[in-house]
């Protein structure tokens, strides 16, 4: 069967069983548009490269499936970047096709030409400048097998325009022998003998403690970490990337563990004598400064990365493999645990005494951004998809919102991009249309991506969008209270200006605006009712409120700033 | 007289504590730049990088680097460059399990006076006489690292027109174990 280069591309895509695309067409990437009508795949219309890119990421963390997007040569795969570069910190599996100039034109400065392939190199698992149709088939096939095995991340196809246009006989790649990729060897079996090491270490621990990353969620290993934890009793945390990979209600889970983690997850950490790790790379977020973290603890640390052992941390255990057959491998060899009743005492004394806190909200003052929060997620159904951006309204959402199911918790953790919350939101609710979607986020970056809106109304995506607006660049606004001695340079931004009422109901979305918590119910309430269109709601919140726990930069977590009216005298 | 083989691994073209990697590739576009751009943005310190294709066919090329074993931890540096999709095989060679050799091409001017003295010294050192004219004489010596850095200092005495190195290729010693694969 002769097929042109952009049939076999769409082909591929959908041999590779995808569903959905978020792109934008242009010069270089036009032939591929062509047969795109003809194919069962649904094309999502965005209005910026960068949110296909984000929507991509969003449909990836939610449906645990590659992300894909599509966008033309230069301008088009520019700003497609930071989605990847977000995508290459947090893990996320994402096949990004960019259109690229003729083959001939390379090298000329053509129309829309740039180099993606070489920006690219360092913020992709890898990338493919593909140089003749008969190609297709085995990028397409071998982007996706990249991307989604080992330690996913986002693989970038380059297309130029001539090859898309040639013709070539279809052909699919049946083995991973035909995908030609003699260097990469994604699995490993886990090690029998250092399983035994980490169960010996495990028995002799008095006060160990399971430290999950988002590598427990990539590697879908929450039931089997839940039996392990709940046979051991051993208490967990959950890193920012990992919210969702075990349950926020259940009694083992301490609860984030970081920079703005619970004070009881933050000193089990600080106090532990085993730091079992699972799927976790020990961020600076989460360490505080190095020398002083951890300092009692043996490290078990389990990844599918082995690049990830010993580069913060030694590692008395390092065990390479998925980590949901570790945790099998591990509960099988953990006969038993020591005594760590007295562990779990202090553990609960801190639980009691330093539980998560804020201010009560005054009826007759403005909102506090954590009751919103709460508010939403009381009214919010089971397995409601939360998005946020990055800042203050991303921190508050990861500690009041209780994360129970895997994939409810989308965020931007290691690149921290403002504008991520509205297109991630987007793009879960494509992958989940029966899922209910709450992208919890700040004014500042809500006027990043904001048009995006206007794809998730055209496209029949109906998201919800509370705006936490307290007028500031709130994180930024918060380090320069506490330590630039008040002086805020550059972070007001103006509740009024945009009026996002308008601004949303321009975009074709219901503007709502609270600035009590009577409207702020009822404009949650009104929300919920509204399934056809996407909703944004303008809260009006405290700008002096902060982020509490809060361990500063560059101190240990041992230094770790509970909630004012938590302090001692 | 040959010069004595190093074992510090310490020369003076690496004055630190290097390691040696040898890097088998698929031969593909942008190869290089992807291990280059890796150790730029790791901060990972190359000392020398010699390329070439490593079998007839042309699918693989073999990369030699010598890498400042202080600037990361090796298992560091083997961690980062296996994830590279293109990067098939790494060896590395602690430089005492490492027979190693480079290329050393130089041309020297030379009149009646020191003519004797440049030949003395490529005798001294076994390098050889490749190409002469009227006025000066293009050397070459294929040989340990050290050997190199002793003709380099040697023919400093003279007028240089160009010296080049290659950087250095290495292979396991047979009377040592290979190291990690």
């Amino acid at each position: 069967m002769q097929l042109t280069g952009a049939q076999a591309l769409i082909k591929s895509l959908e041999q590779m069983g995808v569903d959905t695309i978020f792109g934008l067409p242009g010069g270089a990437i036009l032939p591929v548009y062509d047969p795109l009508i003809d194919s069962s795949i649904r094309h999502i219309l965005v209005r910026h490269e960068q949110g296909a890119g984000h929507m991509a990421e969003g449909y990836a963390m939610a449906t645990g499936r590659p992300g894909v997007a599509m966008v033309t040569s230069g301008p088009g795969a520019t700003n497609i970047v930071t989605p990847i570069a977000n995508a290459h910190m947090d893990s996320t599996p994402l096949v990004v096709i960019t259109g690229q100039v003729p083959t001939a034109n390379i090298g000329t400065d053509a129309f829309q030409e740039c180099d993606i392939t070489g920006i690219t190199m360092g913020i992709t698992k890898h990338n493919f400048l593909v140089t003749t149709a008969h190609e297709i088939p085995r990028a397409v096939a071998a982007a996706f097998y990249i991307a989604t095995t080992g330690r996913p991340g986002p693989v970038l196809i380059d297309v130029p325009k001539d090859v898309t246009q040639a013709m070539m006989e279809w052909w699919w790649p049946e083995t991973i022998e035909d995908l030609d990729l003699p260097g990469y060897h994604p699995e490993s079996a886990i090690d029998g003998s250092l399983i035994a090491e980490a169960a010996a270490l495990i028995a002799a621990a008095e006060r160990p403690l399971l430290y999950v990353g988002g590598g427990v969620l990539k590697s879908r290993a929450s039931a089997e970490l839940l039996a392990f934890a709940e046979r051991t009793n051993i208490p967990v945390v959950t890193t920012l990337m990992a919210r969702g990979a075990f349950p926020d209600s259940h009694r083992l889970h301490l609860g984030m563990p970081g920079m703005h983690g619970m004070y009881a997850a933050v000193t089990a950490m600080q106090q532990s004598d085993l730091l079992i790790t699972l799927g976790a790379r020990f961020d600076d977020r989460v360490t505080g400064r190095l020398d002083g973290f951890a300092p009692h603890a043996k490290i078990i640390h389990a990844d599918i990365d082995a690049a990830e052992f010993n580069k913060i941390r030694q590692a008395d255990v390092a065990i390479r493999g998925q980590i949901k057959d570790t945790l099998l491998a591990l509960d099988a060899a953990t006969t038993h645990v020591g005594d760590i009743a007295p562990w779990w005492k202090t553990i609960d004394a801190w639980r009691d005494e330093f539980p998560l806190a804020y201010d009560p909200q005054d009826p007759a003052a403005q909102l506090r951004p954590q009751a919103i929060i709460e508010a939403i997620a009381a009214r919010a159904k089971p397995g409601t998809i939360v998005t946020s951006g990055v800042g203050q309204h991303q921190m508050w959402a990861a500690q009041h919102w209780q994360y129970e199911i895997p994939g409810t918790w989308i965020n931007s953790g290691g690149a921290g991009t403002m504008g991520f919350g509205v297109p991630a939101a987007i793009g879960a609710k494509a992958g989940h249309p029966d899922r209910t979607v709450w992208c919890i986020d700040g004014d500042g970056c809500f006027q990043m991506t904001a048009q995006e809106l206007v794809t998730a109304r055209a496209e029949g995506i109906p998201i919800k969008v509370a705006i936490l607006n307290n007028a500031y660049l709130g994180m930024v606004r918060q380090w320069q209270e506490m330590f630039y001695e008040e002086r805020y340079s550059e972070v007001y931004l103006s509740p009024d200006l945009p009026d996002y009422v308008m601004w949303a109901e321009s975009m074709g979305c219901v503007g709502l605006r609270a600035r009590t918590m009577e409207e702020a119910i009822a404009a949650i309430d009104l929300a919920n009712t509204i399934n056809d269109v996407p909703v944004v709601i303008d809260f009006r919140t405290d700008a002096s409120e902060k982020v509490f726990p809060m361990v500063p930069s560059g101190a240990t977590n041992d230094e770790i700033l509970v909630h004012p009216s938590q302090r001692g005298a | 007289m040959a010069v004595p083989e190093p074992y510090t691994g310490v020369t003076s073209s690496s004055p630190v504590r290097h390691h040696i990697l040898s890097v088998l590739v698929e031969n593909k576009a942008g190869v290089l730049a992807r291990i280059a751009g890796l150790f730029a943005r790791r901060g990972f310190n190359i000392y020398s990088l010699a390329v070439a294709p490593a079998d007839d066919s042309q699918r693989f090329s073999r990369i030699t680097i010598v890498v400042d074993a202080e600037s990361a931890p090796l298992e560091q540096i083997r961690g980062q460059l296996n994830k590279l999709i293109n990067v098939v095989e790494i060896k590395d060679l602690a430089p005492k399990e490492a027979l190693e050799r480079e290329l050393l091409l130089a041309t020297v001017e030379v009149d009646e006076e020191t003519r004797q003295a440049v030949l003395d010294a490529v005798a001294q050192a076994n390098a050889a006489i490749v190409d002469v004219n009227d006025t000066s004489v293009t050397l070459m010596l294929a040989g340990t690292p050290a050997a190199c850095d002793a003709l380099e200092r040697q023919l400093e005495a003279f007028a240089q027109i160009e010296l080049h190195r290659t950087g250095r290729v290495a292979l396991p010693r047979l009377s040592s174990e290979p190291t990690r694969n």
